[in-house]
């Protein structure tokens, strides 16, 4: 085959490239093992880079930016309405959830609030991004410790809820449905019987999920006591979510902080576990998937009649501020910090998402643990990679 | 067995091994971003069930694929690893692109740190447009494949250059 010189040059300087990575593993104490960025078990293109001694890991350290995709930039140049199609794909699994807390920041400093049945029906549909996120990490879990069925049980039921998201929203999985000031569209007729149906089913769901893996001696046998998070360990990292909650940190926005949803008015419980390793995140999960359920059932049964958006101005122009509004979003705390001069586009925006200060205890947690137990604490921690890199 | 290298291939039975190829193909899936979890639901959810098509998802790795689904985001940091895998394939491959992102870049068209199209880097056969594509659109993009590969000339296909053993 005839090649240029400049060709010639790359495939030299690429494999120049690898010798040196192997000579590095080569002479170096110990062995290294590269996990990624392509590995069935990694939930995307997330690299570990673990050095090893036999079967224990040394030192481990996450490699990310493989799922880059710059959205603090990106969202200096698109105006606010387009933002939310933008922030919609950072946690691809719930991104309804997404979307609500950059809607809220926009609206404070618009000082704007959404109608009453705005909020309930943004409120249900937070829920439903949560369960549709959560119930993939149980059948997931499942997997990285061996087990394949529970994963099809997962898919099968995660599309009853899909197929509700859909049907309001008109979106399997990029709904962009929040509009600032309200939503963009009411409930069609009859959904809320059929989301009661989907409930019932769910919760089936979740209660075959306690059987089938719950009490599996060798899911207890792979998690139990596996990758211990103590609670002030968990605090120290900046740790959110069930993660936090699964270390016996009794913290939630949606009760402690709630902005612009109306969690204040069902009736409901956060939910923690004090041992801290892979079970228990795996416990305060699926008990959040039924929590969820309980409180989108209270919520369908009072939802208020009336309007679904506020008076907004036909262009929207923030005026010049700053905001930050943060959300228990499935994953952990999901902030905005929104900074305006009063342009059509925002002029900063900070995102602070759950997955990032999740993974940052990966160094801390993987040291002095078994090779096979990389997969499942990585799984137990649950990232979603475009949540890490952005 | 020579026939096929010498181009002279008689036609019933380059149908035979078309439909032979078609039916019996493995996926390597590269999942990159939400594209992959519309993979996941058509390759591994009950509802969509892939193997229908007489697809298999989940080799071990891709020198045991036929052809490759890229879905998802490719990101520069990315892409010379999405280039290596490709490499690794046994010819005959092919590649179905999936999504936006990987078709032309999608909302990411203006960002600093995004391939803009995988088909700068690998040759495409099949383009699945949507933002993500549901999962009927990816099966629909396999049957087109399929088609493809069913009217293929493999004289016409396999026709490179001799490898020559010294």
């Amino acid at each position: 085959m005839v090649t240029t010189e400049s060709e010639q040059m790359a495939y030299i300087a690429a494999q120049a490239a690898d010798a040196r990575v192997n000579v590095e593993v080569e002479t170096d104490e110990g062995m290294t093992l590269n996990l990624g960025p392509q590995h069935p078990a990694t939930h995307g293109t997330l690299r570990i880079v673990a050095k090893l001694d036999g079967e224990k890991v040394v030192a481990a350290e996450p490699i990310m930016g493989y799922m880059h995709r710059g959205y603090e930039k990106l969202t200096e140049v698109r105006t606010y309405p387009q933002v939310t199609t933008l922030v919609n794909r950072i946690d691809w699994l719930g991104s309804f959830a997404n979307e609500v807390p950059f809607i809220l920041a926009a609206e404070q400093l618009m000082e704007v609030e959404a109608p009453p049945r705005a909020q309930w029906i943004r409120t249900v549909l937070f829920e439903l991004s949560r369960i549709a996120n959560i119930s993939l990490f149980l059948g997931d879990m499942a997997v990285q410790v061996g087990a394949t069925t529970p994963v099809f049980y997962a898919f099968r039921d995660r599309e009853f809820v899909l197929n509700q998201i859909e049907r309001v929203t008109g979106g399997r999985f990029h709904p962009n449905f929040d509009r600032i000031g309200g939503l963009k569209d009411d409930l069609p007729k009859g959904w809320i019987e059929e989301t009661g149906t989907v409930i019932g089913k769910m919760r089936d769901f979740c209660d075959e999920m306690e059987e089938l893996v719950l009490g599996n001696e060798i899911f207890q046998a792979r998690t139990r006591g596996i990758g211990v998070i103590p609670p002030e360990v968990a605090l120290s990292y900046g740790l959110s979510g069930a993660n936090l909650r699964g270390s016996g940190v009794d913290w939630d926005i949606r009760r402690d902080a709630n902005v612009g949803l109306v969690y204040d008015e069902v009736d409901w419980k956060v939910w923690t576990h004090p041992d801290g390793d892979s079970f228990s995140r795996f416990w305060v999960r699926l008990q959040e998937t039924r929590e969820a359920c309980n409180i989108i059932e209270q919520l369908l049964g009072g939802i208020p009649a009336g309007p679904i958006m506020a008076k907004v101005p036909r262009i929207i122009k923030v005026p010049a501020g700053e905001a930050y509004v943060a959300t228990e979003n499935p994953l952990g705390e999901m902030g905005f910090y929104v900074v305006s001069q009063g342009d059509l586009t925002p002029f900063r925006v900070k995102i602070r998402s759950a997955s990032f200060s999740n993974m940052s205890i990966t160094p801390w947690l993987l040291k002095g643990v078994f090779v096979p137990d990389i997969i499942s604490i990585l799984a137990s921690l649950y990232f979603i990679l475009g949540d890490i890199d952005r | 067995m020579g026939l096929v290298e010498s181009g002279k291939i008689p036609k019933p039975l380059t149908k035979l091994l078309n439909m032979s190829r078609r039916y019996s193909m493995w996926v390597y899936q590269w999942g990159l971003a939400c594209c992959a979890i519309e993979m996941g639901a058509a390759f591994a959810s009950p509802r969509y069930d892939v193997m229908r098509l007489g697809v298999i998802p989940l080799p071990a790795s891709p020198r045991q694929a036929d052809f490759l689904v890229v879905s998802g985001t490719v990101t520069d940091k990315m892409a010379p690893a999405v280039r290596r895998l490709w490499e690794q394939m046994p010819d005959p491959k092919y590649v179905i692109s999936m999504g936006s992102c990987a078709n032309c870049g999608g909302p990411y068209w203006d960002s600093y740190s995004v391939t803009k199209g995988v088909d700068q880097i690998i040759p495409v056969d099949v383009y699945v447009p949507g933002c993500p594509p549901r999962p009927e659109a990816l099966l629909e993009g396999i049957v087109l494949l399929q088609e493809r590969i069913m009217n293929e000339d493999m004289a016409e296909r396999w026709k490179g250059d001799p490898i020559v053993v010294e």
